[in-house]
């Protein structure tokens, strides 16, 4: 941090060093570090637990655990991939380049910045913590689903607190970044002319402002049935099991748009970047995410196909459910139009950001099957779910978040990264990701139910080559770790602006690395 | 893309090949539909396949095409065009009529298999933590369909067989062509009934009653399994349902009524302790091994043992009173409503007297009997 003194306005009382330094921070690149560290422990925890799962699968028959356990397993892969890993890598994106797109100094509120995050630490113990529990981790799988739920022991209160806890995060989180977007822009950056990463940020904050309470409302609803005597959920004293998916799922839906729009925005930096050339059609971008925002609340009982809803539900939400095909296929188009007739070379970031929109987009044709409600009830909770689930969050998301560290990393560490590890951390990706999850299409055809710790002879292939597939996966974000602490300790070091068609303010404003503080005074935007 | 357009070929040409009088179960698609309204759900997932096929190709054949034509190693210069109303309503608007053009034939469908009036006959389905309980109202039969593949194919001690983890008891029995109404709850937690080839999957879902039906086309076996995660053996309560002719059928019928008439034992005769000991193992072989294990030692502290177990071996009342009414928020069920008082009470006298437990007292049916009033 030497080199940045000039601009280092601490006035002398300068910042704790050492373990206190992360404790106390305020700064939002600190907070991005830390956040972006927790999510990769995060990732390599579930994915741990991931591979356990293969590892039973890999045969047919009960080999290397019970069916409690693996049911314990399938769990918290689901919970902590998706509160551990997906959503903490966003906000630590968000933490670290909102301020710098827009030329802002910091977070809109600091302290509290530093508070969500601590509270993860917190919440991944309770999850990570309930396997050493009597009676071993949550096993009623990541949806929670009442009455199921309401059996089991101590870990199921663990589960509970820590959604609570999470959820709690994830607000103060998003009121940050709602604030800090709406109030911190610099001279002349209108709303439309925000970079779209911090579009699809300040869209996805509302989400979770509008969803995470209404999680925290359902998993209190199941702690009191389980401890206080309600009967929410519990049929016998009155209560309603199909009212937790509903309450589940108002708030499941939106959560996964939270988990894709980030990354919408992340590969619509990146693909213009690398193609030089401006996005095609940034305000039809915007409201296609705004779209698919507001669309998320009026689809909820597509995961409820096969409760029993009237034909008019049905028919209503395989209807809504069709409609968000057109602003993602918007998007797409708008990717492939950005990349047509530009100037493209294919770095790493630009390598994941062209699978993202590929793969992706196979998910999102899944996503379509699945939407037509009589297909969906032949695939309802078999492995086709999985795939395409997988299709989305894998290959969606976390391709995202992969292109999005190769992107900054750069920017964040003043290095730049191997590209050869990088190229080869991205094929032995996709190559082991389709092998993993490609055939899993197939065994839900063929019927095989998701959640099942062992199978029938005729998926025994199918699941040999998936459990090869994802170790394969697994072992291949081992280099990930290798080309990041490769790039903190030294490389070539990057110039200001790293890539030559970025155009945002932390590539046209600031040195690499970005000094610890930033935009002061803020810049002005013609 | 290659990889997926290849295998997408494979499903394809393995269904035609399935429909070509293949009973066998395809590895790459659904099963050959059995029914009318599997048929239509095939034929739209083919349908809708294709279409994405089409747009798969088209989309990403534009955008490699793209990739190998505009990258600056081979000189392209950039263009600097954004913004095209005229291709963005256009890329907008035809999505949006091939989407009208899936949901008609999609609505249709939904109409049909939701019309469950004037059913040929009805069968209650009961789900229970894990297994399958059928009654059949008209006929007065009721039968429990347990998993009946042994313990050492699971954990790999005996070769696995055919239809290993596909195989129950006693399946359920209907008739080809007739229209069949499913009528399904549950008892404990929400379970799902789902047969494929059918185009069957519905909840059961404890205090509703949901509905279904099917219409076999043709006498055979058909599977399934259990479809929404309900616990422990989620992974272990199939479903099989056999198709006959009328006239098997109506066999079938007449030999489930003469042994259910033989086997019911006399609610008002006071039996022996053997006579009690020898129903009960039966009784706690098909209920109770699954969760207290066979060696009744149980697997805590989800599962507690019966051996030595304060209840199982201290006040009778209170041991009668958890098996009749279940423990809440936890997998033990109340059994009064899914046994009858013989069963309850030969399993009580079984428990207090097995796995090393030696209370040495009994409990008659007619003490259960007293409790229902």
């Amino acid at each position: 941090m030497e080199a940045t003194h000039a601009i280092d306005h601490d006035h002398g009382h300068g910042h704790p060093t050492g373990l206190m330094r992360w404790v106390t921070t305020t700064n939002h690149k600190d907070i991005g570090t830390l956040y972006l560290w927790f999510s990769f422990i995060m990732l390599l925890t579930g994915g741990t637990l991931a591979l356990l799962i293969r590892a039973e699968l890999f045969q047919p028959g009960m080999q290397i655990m019970r069916p409690e356990f693996f049911n314990s397993l399938t769990t918290m892969h689901g919970l902590i991939m998706v509160f551990g890993a997906i959503m903490p890598a966003f906000v630590g994106f968000a933490n670290w380049q909102v301020p710098m797109m827009i030329g802002a100094p910091d977070m809109a509120f600091p302290r509290m910045n530093n508070w969500s995050f601590w509270l993860l630490p917190v919440a991944a113990s309770l999850l990570v913590g309930s396997f050493f529990v009597p009676g071993g981790a949550s096993a009623g799988g990541w949806t929670m689903y009442a009455p199921l739920f309401l059996q089991g022991g101590i870990s199921n209160d663990m589960t509970i607190f820590a959604v609570h806890i999470l959820g709690i995060s994830s607000i103060m989180g998003a009121i940050n970044i709602v604030t800090t977007i709406l109030n911190l822009r610099a001279p002349g950056m209108t709303l439309m002319k925000m970079p779209l990463f911090v579009w699809t940020w300040l869209i996805t904050a509302y989400l979770l402002i509008a969803v995470m309470p209404v999680l925290a409302g359902a998993v209190t609803m199941l702690l009191t049935d389980r401890h206080f005597g309600t009967s929410f959920f519990n049929a016998a004293g009155g209560g309603d099991p199909v009212m937790f998916q509903h309450i589940f799922w108002f708030f499941g839906h939106p959560e996964v748009y939270i988990m894709i729009l980030p990354a919408f925005g992340i590969i619509s930096q990146i693909i213009p970047t690398f193609a030089r050339k401006p996005l095609f059609g940034y305000a039809s971008m915007v409201y296609a995410t705004s779209s698919i925002a507001i669309l998320s609340f009026i689809v909820w009982a597509h995961h409820m196909f096969t409760t029993g809803l009237p034909t008019a539900a049905q028919l209503f939400f395989m209807y809504a459910t069709m409609l968000i095909a057109i602003p993602t296929g918007v998007k797409v188009f708008n990717w492939i139009a950005t990349m047509w007739k530009g100037s493209m070379t294919f770095e790493t970031p630009m390598l994941f950001a062209i699978a993202f929109v590929c793969l992706f987009t196979i998910g999102g044709f899944s996503g379509l099957v699945l939407a037509i409600t009589p297909v969906d009830i032949q695939l309802q909770d078999t492995y086709y779910v999985v795939a395409h689930f997988h299709y989305v969050l894998v290959s969606g998301a976390l391709y995202s978040i992969f292109a999005g560290v190769y992107f900054w990393l750069p920017k964040w560490t003043g290095n730049m990264y191997d590209e050869k590890l990088g190229k080869l951390h991205f094929w032995m990706s996709t190559i082991f990701f389709n092998i993993l999850f490609f055939p899993m299409h197939f065994l839900g055809l063929a019927g095989m139910p998701r959640r099942i710790p062992d199978y029938a002879l005729q998926f025994a292939d199918w699941n040999m080559v998936a459990t090869i597939g994802a170790f394969g996966f697994g072992l291949s974000q081992l280099i990930l770790l290798v080309v990041v602490l490769k790039c903190i300790k030294g490389g070539v070091k990057a110039e200001g602006r790293a890539w030559e068609g970025a155009d945002t303010l932390e590539w046209t404003h600031l040195p690499s690395p970005a000094p610890y503080h930033t935009f002061e005074t803020p810049p002005t935007v013609k | 893309m290659i990889s997926k357009m290849r295998s997408l070929g494979l499903g394809w040409g393995v269904s035609l090949m399935s429909m070509a009088a293949w009973a066998e179960e395809s590895k790459y698609n659904l099963p050959t539909p059995q029914s009318v309204v599997a048929s239509e759900i095939f034929n739209l997932h083919v349908l809708i396949m294709w279409v994405c096929v089409a747009i798969f190709v088209v989309v990403f054949g534009v955008m490699f095409y793209s990739i190998w034509k505009h990258r600056k190693s081979v000189g392209h210069k950039a263009a600097h065009f954004h913004e095209n109303t005229q291709i963005e309503i256009i890329w907008t608007v035809i999505p949006f009529a091939i989407l009208i053009a899936m949901a008609i034939p999609a609505s249709k469908t939904i109409l049909n298999m939701r019309d469950a009036s004037n059913p040929d006959m009805t069968v209650k389905v009961v789900a229970y933590q894990w297994k399958w309980e059928y009654e059949y109202p008209a006929e007065g039969i009721k039968f429990l369909s347990n998993l009946s593949t042994p313990r050492d194919q699971i954990e790999g001690t005996a070769p696995k067989g055919e239809h290993y983890l596909l195989e129950v008891d006693n399946p359920l029995v209907v008739p080809v062509g007739k229209k069949v109404r499913l009528l399904l709850t549950a008892n404990d937690v929400i379970h799902a009934w789902s047969v494929q080839a059918f185009g069957i999957k519905q909840d059961a879902i404890p205090g509703f009653i949901k509905d279904a039906w099917f219409k076999a086309d043709k006498p055979g076996t058909y599977r399934g399994q259990c479809s929404e995660l309900c616990g422990k053996d989620h992974g272990f309560m199939p479903i099989v349902v056999e198709v006959k002719t009328q006239e098997d059928y109506d066999k079938w019928m007449a030999e489930q009524k003469a042994k259910s008439a033989a086997v019911t034992m006399d609610p008002n005769k006071t039996y022996s302790a053997d006579e009690l000991k020898a129903h009960g193992a039966k009784v706690y072989a098909a209920n109770c091994a699954a969760c207290h294990q066979a060696d009744g030692k149980g697997l805590p502290p989800a599962f507690p043992a019966l051996a030595g177990s304060k209840i199982a071996t201290g006040d009778k009342a209170a041991h009668i009173n958890i098996v009749m009414n279940g423990k809440p928020n936890t997998a033990m069920a109340a059994f009064g409503k899914q046994l009858n008082d013989v069963d309850v009470a030969a399993v009580i006298t079984y428990e207090r007297n097995s796995f090393g437990n030696a209370t040495g007292d009994m409990v008659q049916p007619a003490d259960i009997k007293a409790l229902r009033k």
